[in-house]
């Protein structure tokens, strides 16, 4: 690995200054580097990260996409490295005018990485320097302990997918209720709505009640309110204070943060140690998974920079035909596929277009008429600005759960193919299967990276049990794992871990139609040994 | 499946009912041709998986860079220390993550081959994207596209690969060198054997290796010969010149110097070399009646490719193998790909493999001269279920062979019953009688480990 020659380095920096004209916004420092195939060998296990712990897994080839799994999400592979600097790598041998490109889709990725509010909690690290710590960490450990490093690795791992990712973000915003106190905002959310169960207009007086005292005195008036609630409602207080301390237990961002925190195994001094190994599979995890869930936008958005700069850049001259070619490589449509840069850069210029004519309101969204649709055109010209607000606000997933619509389907000509076997002909067709903007969508978001959400249930849990919940949302979990993956947690509770989960039951019925059942199981393991009931 | 052979399943059947069936047995025979004159929806494997969007990437698109494929046989000395911690792994209470045996494609046209890769998993809880609540269970695999087609129009096909299509992922992708599956096999021989504890084997003494002279250019001499060896003459010619002190450690190497003694020439000259014939004759028998789709064939190919790697290196790659494929009748095919990746085909009748495995070894008078082993795959069903004609083949075969293993991957439906080639097996005593030749391992083929077709292998060959 190298740092590239003087000469283009001149070239990138140069493509900052027009980047940076255009509106582009990142650190002046970067660092770019040639790799070569055996750079490449060693670091592509690593997700390009060169200071990345040393993994036995890596050594072996990982089954990924046996049968249908399809979303096994493998970290996706950056040419740029968030990074303070942001780190680049270049194979040898591109021509300048090529070389320019590249800098061009680069210098979007890195804006996009210091720009975008997923991303919020990396802008102050530089994670190649702590990854260097903490693969020192574990080598040292790797000593000491020997091969039990690399099984809390490996147990750490296999939860490592479940961390609170958008917990730890949203804490960057503040959403707390300044104004009312959590008593009064349990009495009214919690109190009761849920335990109470009060109808409606009841609701509707104690507000205005509560209303009137403050206004009388901003002091008292909620000491005089509860006086009357507590007459009324014996059991509040103490409904309150349970209230209080299971907040004060559920206070955790995700299941890894908790095992780390409560295990009574890791509790012991001999192995504190393990902690500092969690910490870092965690801290790995968290800081891939603002990359993960912006592949699309991110680059969809590098696309639309590098064509925008470079078609306006002097460079080109003389190379446009080859920059079609490379360019129509990256961004075409896949007739049958999918290509995250194409659905990218068309979402993002389908905004751009929109807002340049105004359509993003709702006067437009009621037309009915597509002619009117058509020739509709305000001439706001906000379509850069709005891009850029993308790009500041939005993830994959909000991005085409916003934006795919019909329109946007037809002006594409977009479909969703599917597969069926033909008996006549022994063969499998691909087919178009929906034009359908709500199929498109569908399919789009379900190709997108969509860990399970599980969490703790801290009233089932104690020392000697972990009891884990995962949240149904439509899809159970793959059961071939489980009972492996629960070894691990096992493990690192240092007792029964239990998981409540559900499976989706097809049945038949008379008619040949299908019926599904959601049935609730759940999964037990003390001593290694799995069981699964039904609850 | 082709009409011809369904026609022929019918007139068997017509034939065995004659004969009087039982009803266990017309039931097995009817869920045979039942499951060939059904139209059968491929496996899951067939279809198409799409390129996710995660798996593309700026490297390949942009820069136009092949990103390397991990090649875990490059890292063979890692393999050792993978399989030690793997093993250490069992004491420590954990079970084990490095899993052989896995059979992977390489290449798309013409020959593929089959080659065993170390493999792993990362468990974690996923979201299963197989389980859907869709109506039509057909359907699968969806992805994007674009184009004017009408909803419904099909966009291309691609035919159901008779062949079956590969299992496994990733490594072999893209091409690359073809492999033949013995270079690989003997250092999966060597695993198997050293960490796994697969048994060596003895000499049963009765057969005699042979030995073949040749002549080969082997031998070197100085001064004359047929071939000069350029490398070895230009290192001897540097030795004399150093012992002349014409070239120096540290000094520049000036050729001009250089004195050329005559004698320092070094040729390749003839001779003769003692060369090993095989000494391991080995048929693989499989059967590839209907009833064996899925997971026993699995097995069963699984199986026989680690049993084939195990004797690779037991008789350190001097192994001669034959494959034969049967349903109701036998066939042989030429190498382990076809034999691992033919399709199920039509019922079952076990005997004509056997008769074939004797005529083979009659026809070229192997039995003098080799250490013969057959190994026998099958999930239990014969049609025949007296099995009359199999034993008498198999009493034929037994005299001339070192070892008969069978396996028996049974299926979901037969678990719990002794299956029919058991039954007879047993009742003909022969079990009994040549318990040193003939060795059986029975299990239930879904969801098998490999630790559990290790096991099944050290049975069959102890």
């Amino acid at each position: 690995m190298q740092l590239i020659n003087q000469h283009t380095k001149k070239i990138m920096e140069e493509s900052k200054i027009y980047a940076a004209k255009a509106g582009l916004n990142f650190d002046d420092e970067t660092l770019e580097y040639i790799v070569s195939n055996k750079d490449m060998i060693n670091l592509s296990p690593k997700v390009m990260i060169p200071t990345l712990y040393d993994y036995w897994v890596n050594d072996v080839e990982v089954l990924k996409g046996q049968g249908k799994y399809k979303v096994y999400p493998s970290n996706p592979y950056e040419t740029v490295i968030n990074s303070r600097p942001a780190i680049s790598f270049y194979n040898d041998n591109n021509p300048d005018w090529l070389n320019v490109m590249i800098f061009y889709h680069v210098l979007g990725h890195i804006d996009f990485f210091q720009n975008n509010y997923l991303f919020e909690d990396t802008w102050n690290d530089d994670f190649v320097g702590q990854a260097l710590a903490d693969k020192r960490l574990i080598s040292e450990y790797r000593s000491k302990h020997g091969r039990w490093t690399d099984y809390v690795l490996e147990f750490s791992r296999s939860i490592d997918n479940l961390v609170g990712y958008f917990n730890r973000i949203s804490k960057n915003v503040d959403t707390s209720d300044k104004d009312a106190s959590s008593m009064v905002n349990f009495y009214f959310y919690n109190f009761l709505q849920e335990t109470e169960n009060v109808a409606d207009y009841i609701i509707f007086n104690e507000i205005s009640r509560y209303n009137d005292l403050i206004e009388q005195d901003k002091n008292v008036g909620e000491t005089i309110f509860f006086t009357e609630v507590k007459k009324k409602y014996p059991e509040f207080q103490s409904a309150y204070d349970k209230y209080i301390n299971k907040e004060k237990e559920d206070i955790y961002e995700d299941v890894i943060e908790f095992i780390r925190d409560n295990s009574p195994f890791l509790r012991k001094e001999e192995n504190s140690w393990m902690k500092s190994v969690i910490n870092v599979v965690r801290n790995t995890s968290l800081y891939f998974s603002p990359q993960i869930r912006s592949k699309i936008i991110n680059e969809g958005w590098a696309s639309y920079w590098h064509n925008k700069l470079f078609t306006q850049d002097d460079r080109i001259s003389g190379h446009q035909v080859a920059y079609s070619k490379i360019n129509a490589g990256v961004t075409s449509i896949s007739r049958v596929g999918l290509n995250p840069y194409a659905i990218g850069l068309r979402l993002i210029e389908y905004v751009e277009d929109k807002a340049n004519k105004g359509k993003m309101n709702y006067l437009y969204t009621s037309l009915t008429n597509i002619n009117e649709k058509e020739k509709y055109n305000k001439n706001l010209n906000e379509g850069q600005k709005t891009i850029f607000e993308l790009r500041r606000k939005f993830s994959d997933f909000m991005l085409i759960n916003t934006f795919v619509d019909q329109e946007f389907v037809d002006l594409h000509n977009l479909f969703v193919t599917g597969q069926r076997f033909n008996k006549q002909r022994q063969t499998i067709e691909y087919y178009v299967k929906s034009r359908k903007a709500k199929d498109y969508k569908k399919m789009l978001l379900d190709s997108l990276y969509d860990p399970p959400l599980i969490t703790v249930d801290t009233s089932k849990t104690s020392d000697v049990n972990l009891y884990l919940v995962h949240k149904f949302e439509g899809k159970q979990l793959v059961q071939e794992y489980i009972a492996e993956t629960m070894v691990g947690v096992e493990y690192l509770w240092g007792g029964q871990v239990q998981l409540e989960t559900t499976l989706i039951v097809r049945k038949k019925k008379q008619n040949g139609e299908s019926e599904f059942e959601h049935r609730k199981i759940l999964y037990t393991i003390k001593d290694k040994k799995v069981t699964v009931k039904n609850l | 499946m082709n009409l011809i052979n369904l026609n022929y399943m019918k007139k068997l059947y017509k034939i065995l009912k004659q004969k009087g069936l039982t009803k266990e047995q017309e039931k097995l025979i009817l869920r045979e041709m039942n499951f060939v004159s059904e139209e059968h929806k491929p496996f899951e494997k067939e279809f198409h998986r799409f390129s996710e969007i995660y798996y593309q990437n700026d490297y390949e698109k942009i820069l136009q860079m092949q990103l390397p494929k991990l090649n875990p046989m490059l890292n063979l000395q890692t393999l050792d220390e993978l399989l030690h911690r793997d093993k250490l792994r069992e004491k420590d209470g954990f079970p084990r993550r490095i899993r052989l045996g896995k059979l992977v494609k390489q290449g798309k046209n013409g020959k593929g081959e089959v080659i065993i890769v170390p493999t792993t998993t990362e468990p974690k809880f996923y979201h299963d994207n197989r389980v859907t609540e869709e109506q039509d269970e057909g359907e699968m695999g969806e992805t994007g596209g674009s184009g004017e087609e009408g909803e419904g129009e099909v966009l291309g096909e691609k035919p159901v690969d008779q062949q079956g299509d590969g299992e496994g992922t990733g490594a072999g992708e893209g091409g690359g060198e073809s492999h033949d599956i013995t270079q690989e096999a003997f250092d999966i021989g060597k695993v198997l054997t050293e960490q796994f504890e697969l048994p060596n084997l003895k000499d049963k003494g009765h057969k005699r290796s042979l030995m073949k002279v040749e002549y080969d250019l082997t031998d070197k001499n100085r001064g004359f010969g047929q071939l000069l060896d350029k490398k070895a003459t230009l290192k001897k010619v540097i030795d004399t010149n150093i012992i002349l002190g014409n070239v120096s450690a540290d000094g520049e190497l000036n050729l001009d110097e250089l004195l050329l003694n005559p004698q320092d020439q070094i040729f390749r000259i003839l001779s003769k070399e003692k060369v090993f014939e095989s000494q391991a004759l080995v048929f693989f028998v499989r059967d590839y009646s209907g009833s064996m789709q899925g997971d026993p064939t699995e097995v069963v190919t699984s199986q026989h490719l680690m049993l084939y790697s195990w004797l690779v290196y037991q008789y350190q790659n001097r192994v001669e193998t034959r494959f034969i494929l049967h349903d109701t009748e036998a066939k042989e095919v030429e190498d382990f790909y076809t034999y691992y990746r033919s399709q199920v085909a039509g019922g079952t009748q076990v005997a004509p493999s056997f008769e074939m495995v004797n005529k083979i070894i009659d026809e070229n008078n192997y039995a003098k001269d080799y250490n013969i082993y057959v190994f026998y795959g099958t999930d239990g069903d014969d049609w025949d279920s007296s099995g009359k004609k199999t034993i008498e083949a198999i009493k034929t075969l037994l005299p001339k062979i070192n070892r008969l293993g069978i396996t028996v991957a049974k299926n979901s439906w037969t678990t719990a019953n002794q299956t029919t080639i058991e039954k007879y097996l047993e009742k003909s005593g022969l079990l009994h009688t040549h318990k040193d030749v003939i060795k059986i391992d029975s299990f239930a083929s879904t969801n098998v480990q490999e630790e559990r077709v290790i096991k099944g292998i050290k049975k069959l060959i102890e």
